[in-house]
């Protein structure tokens, strides 16, 4: 085989398990963040029992979803069915794919970028995975044949298009500023001249409105609200396949808060950092550090939303959808188009 | 074509995730059928008719206005990458460009298509 | 063959299966769904022919866009019984049509005008193809740009109409 290939090829694999460790234990800790945060706001314990502070609890409850019976109901049509998880799943872990965690990392006598792929067309290879969650939820709801989960599929797949719009326009703000797809350009760019939320602040809240809306969170997890739709287009799952929906949740939001922390946080950038003049692995370190206090900083907000705002009507979401959101990213866009045009920034 | 590569392996270690899971779960969870358990869930009562009956049209309404923005998007990307070499030249073109869908927004708005309740 | 011909002829035998499962199978949600990954794999092989904005262009437009307008259209709609003698009558126009496409792009490889190989047509790898359809698209093709937004206005002004038709 082709040496520069192999070297590439080992390369990734050992990233691409680093990788996937490091997301499938983020998630696995978000569901226990979630219910200690969700605690602490309201008052209550949370999850204290399984180890010190509940830390065991997401272990015992993986290990209770392997153990726990599938019921496949007679109603449903069984390969769209079974198939429907795995494909909500997929995309949702493969977007985490093109984030950029941090800079090179010196080993071995050659540098050793943070990040599994840096392609010319990070954003947008963002935005076409995402694209393809939609399919999951719309086939779940459609193969479980009972009218919660068509119902919840159904609006759950109208608000993902309509709200990928408001986002998709939102990052062409980031674009124009960074002259690039590729998402290292863009965390280089704010390293030089500012950080992007410090002026694209409308951008910057469509994207984020819109990423609560894309991972089917509250205030806007509609698909399944369980007051009108028991549990949208999950009702008919159970065991594994159930947990899948979760982690396919929980997957989106760790990447939707990367994305945020990368196109308007600066990404891995810490202001100051070069002054010090830390060696390259340690300085490498910091702002890996860094770029995880962002996330994190997201994924909380995440929660402290969550038992904020009450949930939306179903209209209320469609309009704020295209009735707010859109055409502020539309002014949004010229707005930054004449202030690059004006060189202001 | 190479940075390309570690997404393909990307892809294949996450279609192996859950399809792995799968097959341990599928080997260690009991299995005990009951007929209860199989029943359609429908507010307690036994469902009546199919699920798949029609729905509002709104929805392919909605899907037709997203691709039509979809296509806007995309038209958006190479825009705003080139943006700062093209300058004015780009920025009026856009401007007519938006315009143009903006009129077709402002039609669907008017006529009531964005709307649900 | 190379590493790169082996991961064309496999994603170009998967988009060729799959877009034949789409007429084959009985089911909607199955021609749906072979649509889908014959739509991957063709974006899978524009990468490979470094066509990279395209590709993406490809998941993002046909995968995520078109293809679930038909997904809804497969929802809302029960299609139990729907081949009626109108459906034959456009299948037969459309594999006139079909057949009359196929042999065309026969006769041009056969006149030896296509590549036949993968690899080939590098030509937009200087700086990025993205910034190579960006110019050209933005100064070249000025006209048939904006043209394409009049189009995507007719499309919804379409939709609209067709949609209020009978409520």
């Amino acid at each position: 085989m082709d040496p520069v290939l192999e070297r590439v090829i080992v390369e990734a694999a050992v990233k691409i398990a680093l990788v996937f460790f490091v997301v499938l234990t983020t998630v696995a800790y978000m569901t226990w963040v979630e219910r200690r945060v969700s605690a602490w706001i309201q008052d209550r314990r949370g999850p204290n029992r399984v180890g010190p502070f509940g830390l065991l609890q997401p272990l015992a409850d993986g290990i209770k979803f392997l153990f726990k019976e599938e019921i496949t109901p007679p109603h449903v049509y069984r390969p769209v069915y079974l198939l429907a998880p795995i494909l909500i799943l997929v995309p949702a872990l493969l977007t985490i794919s093109v984030v950029p965690f941090g800079p090179a990392l010196r080993l071995f006598g050659r540098d050793v970028p943070l990040r599994v792929a840096d392609v010319d067309n990070g954003v947008l290879i963002i935005l076409a995975f995402a694209s393809m969650g939609v399919y999951g939820i719309a086939l779940a709801g459609w193969s479980s044949n009972n009218k919660y989960s068509l119902m919840g599929g159904l609006r759950s797949s109208a608000q993902l298009i309509s709200y990928e719009l408001a986002m998709g326009l939102a990052i062409v703000g980031i674009l124009m500023s960074a002259g690039s797809l590729r998402l290292s350009d863009v965390v280089a760019r704010q390293a030089e001249h500012g950080w992007n939320v410090l002026w694209q602040l409308p951008g910057f809240v469509v994207f984020l409105t819109a990423a609560f809306a894309e991972t089917n969170r509250l205030p806007f997890d509609l698909p399944e609200a369980e007051t009108e739709l028991v549990a949208g287009y999950h009702t008919e799952y159970s065991g594994m396949r159930f947990s899948m929906f979760y982690m396919a949740e929980y997957a989106n939001m760790v990447t939707a808060s990367c994305l945020a922390a990368t196109l308007y946080l600066g990404g891995y950038h810490v202001p100051g950092l070069q002054r010090l003049g830390l060696p390259q692995n340690a300085a490498a370190i910091v702002q890996l550090l860094a770029f995880g206090i962002k996330v994190a900083f997201f994924l909380f907000v995440y929660v402290w939303v969550r038992w904020t705002i009450p949930r939306f009507r179903y209209d209320q979401l469609m309009n704020l959808g295209w009735k707010v959101l859109l055409p502020v990213a539309l002014v949004h866009i010229v707005w930054v188009a004449f202030i690059v045009l004006m060189g202001w920034a | 074509m190479v940075e390309y590569a570690p997404i393909l392996i990307f892809l294949g270690v996450a279609a192996l995730f859950p399809a792995a899971t799968l097959v341990i779960a599928w080997a260690v969870r009991p299995s005990r059928y009951n007929k209860t358990k199989s029943e359609a869930y429908e507010c307690g009562v036994p469902p009546s008719g199919d699920a798949r009956a029609r729905y509002p049209i709104r929805f392919y309404v909605i899907a037709v206005l997203f691709v039509v923005f979809d296509v806007e998007t995309i038209f958006l990307f190479p825009w705003a990458v080139k943006y700062r070499a093209l300058g004015l030249f780009g920025f009026a073109e856009m401007v007519v460009f938006l315009g143009i869908l903006v009129i077709g927004f402002a039609y669907a708005w008017r006529k009531g298509a964005l709307e649900w309740a | 063959m190379s590493a790169s011909a082996v991961i064309f002829y496999v994603l170009a035998s998967i988009a060729v299966l799959s877009a034949a499962m789409v007429i084959w199978s009985r089911y909607p949600v199955h021609s749906a769904l072979y649509l889908v990954t014959t739509f991957l794999s063709v974006a899978g092989i524009y990468v490979l022919f470094e066509a990279e904005f395209v590709a993406a262009v490809q998941v993002l437009v046909y995968a995520g866009g078109i293809m679930v307008l038909f997904l809804f259209v497969i929802l809302l709609v029960n299609l139990k019984d729907t081949l009626g003698p109108r459906v034959r009558l456009h299948a037969t126009f459309s594999s006139l049509i079909g057949t009359a496409v196929v042999g065309l792009i026969l006769y041009v490889y056969s006149q030896g005008r296509v590549p036949g190989s993968p690899g080939a047509a590098p030509m937009l790898r200087e700086g990025g193809n993205l910034q190579a359809i960006g110019t050209s698209l933005y100064r070249e093709y000025l006209l048939p740009f904006e043209i394409a937004s009049v189009l995507l206005l007719v499309a919804m002004i379409g939709t609209i109409i067709l949609a209020r038709q009978k409520t």
